[in-house]
């Protein structure tokens, strides 16, 4: 499953999207992130799903585009943290 | 009192060809909106009654309310209900339920009863955020995005301008195609300046139905905009209150050049049907049936 977390607002659109068939629920992206987006837990949009899963924090959803401004400056821009711990690469950013 | 003209109609059905009582499998969801409330039951698997109605202040009194409306003359009490799901908004607010799930997988779900196997993409405009969902023959999510930041494109959004235009919610549909030719849609998105901006329209002396179209067409493209990001693919349908909006839903198929599915049941119940089917899977689980 793709996973839009995030949202849409008159400056653009904000969303992390993360591949819930490639993530193994490892927790690298959970320690890699400097302000602590992302979490592991019981996938909510899969009731069936046994095995754990990343997924955005309730508290940074409405509030990624501020939440990832550290590592999105508007150049000299790097790699981001949260996309680099990701070995099954599972995580994009929409903008 | 002034009339209120945002108020939707609320609604209730009973199956009349299914007695709860021959069920084995008796199950329940419950969809606790930001603004209605829904419940469905099932009867092994089988629609048999829902009920919708506005949520009030207090979230654990609506879901009683809806659980109890379902019920209403059925002779159905809730310790037959094996099993019972919460969803929505409010979902972890239903004291009776014992296990909450996301709206988007029960609106996934629910959409998959509702309009078959063949639906791929819904749209669920809801009281206060639209959901896109993709999901396969099973009604499984694949893809999913939610708005949940922002009214525009919402049934909130909708009613705001039903009373601005002193227009009943259930006609708005039919008089925004009451226009010579469509108008430029209004350009805020945000619902306040909408309404400021059409205030101003009808200063300017435009018709009612003038407006009217105007925003339903802003707010269809504001949803198809949304669209985009998770692409629709055939058949698409349309849940939540604005799916009876046809002034909203043909200028969304305009847009996408792709006609919406027809729904057999009130389109605001795929949440809580969705939920009943989560419940009644998981009633199977427990037993060992699957």
């Amino acid at each position: 499953m793709l996973a839009h977390y995030g949202y849409k607002d008159g400056s653009g659109e904000y969303f992390i999207i993360i591949d819930t068939d490639k993530c193994d629920g490892c927790e690298e992206c959970v320690t890699a992130c400097p302000v602590g987006v992302f979490e592991v837990g019981e996938d909510e949009n899969d009731p069936f799903r046994e095995e754990p899963v990343a997924k955005v924090s309730e508290d940074h959803r409405k509030k990624i585009k501020y939440s990832c401004a550290p590592c999105k400056p508007v150049s000299g821009r790097k790699s981001l943290p949260c996309m680099n711990s990701c070995d099954p690469d599972a995580i994009s950013h929409s903008w | 009192m002034e009339k209120e003209y945002w108020r939707w109609p609320e609604s209730k059905w009973t199956s009349s060809d299914i007695d709860w009582k021959d069920g084995d499998i008796i199950s329940a969801g419950v969809d606790v909106g930001s603004v209605s409330s829904q419940a469905v039951v099932l009867i092994d698997g089988k629609l048999y009654s829902y009920s919708n109605f506005r949520t009030g202040s207090d979230s654990p009194e609506s879901a009683q309310k809806v659980m109890d409306k379902a019920m209403e003359e059925t002779g159905l009490s809730q310790d037959k209900i094996h099993y019972t799901v919460g969803t929505g908004y409010g979902r972890v607010n239903v004291p009776f339920a014992k296990r909450a799930i996301t709206e988007i997988a029960c609106h996934a779900r629910g959409a998959n009863f509702m309009y078959g196997p063949t639906v791929k993409t819904i749209l669920d405009m809801g009281g206060q955020d639209c959901k896109a969902i993709h999901c396969d023959e099973k009604g499984k999510v694949t893809n999913f995005l939610m708005n949940d930041k922002c009214a525009a494109g919402t049934g909130r959004g909708m009613e705001v301008f039903a009373d601005l235009l002193s227009v009943p919610i259930e006609d708005m549909g039919r008089l925004s195609f009451e226009v010579d030719e469509e108008p430029e849609p209004v350009s805020s998105t945000c619902v306040i300046f909408a309404k400021s901006e059409a205030v101003g329209l009808l200063r300017k002396g435009w018709a009612k139905e003038k407006v009217l179209a105007a925003y339903s067409s802003a707010m269809a493209h504001r949803v198809v905009e949304l669209l985009e990001r998770i692409k629709v693919e055939k058949d698409f349908a349309i849940t939540g209150g604005i799916a009876k909006n046809e002034g909203v839903v043909k200028r969304i198929e305009a847009e996408l050049k792709i006609k919406a599915l027809e729904a057999k049941h009130d389109t605001q119940i795929a949440g809580a049907l969705g939920g009943a089917l989560f419940a009644k899977a998981l009633i199977e689980k427990e037993r060992g049936l699957r």
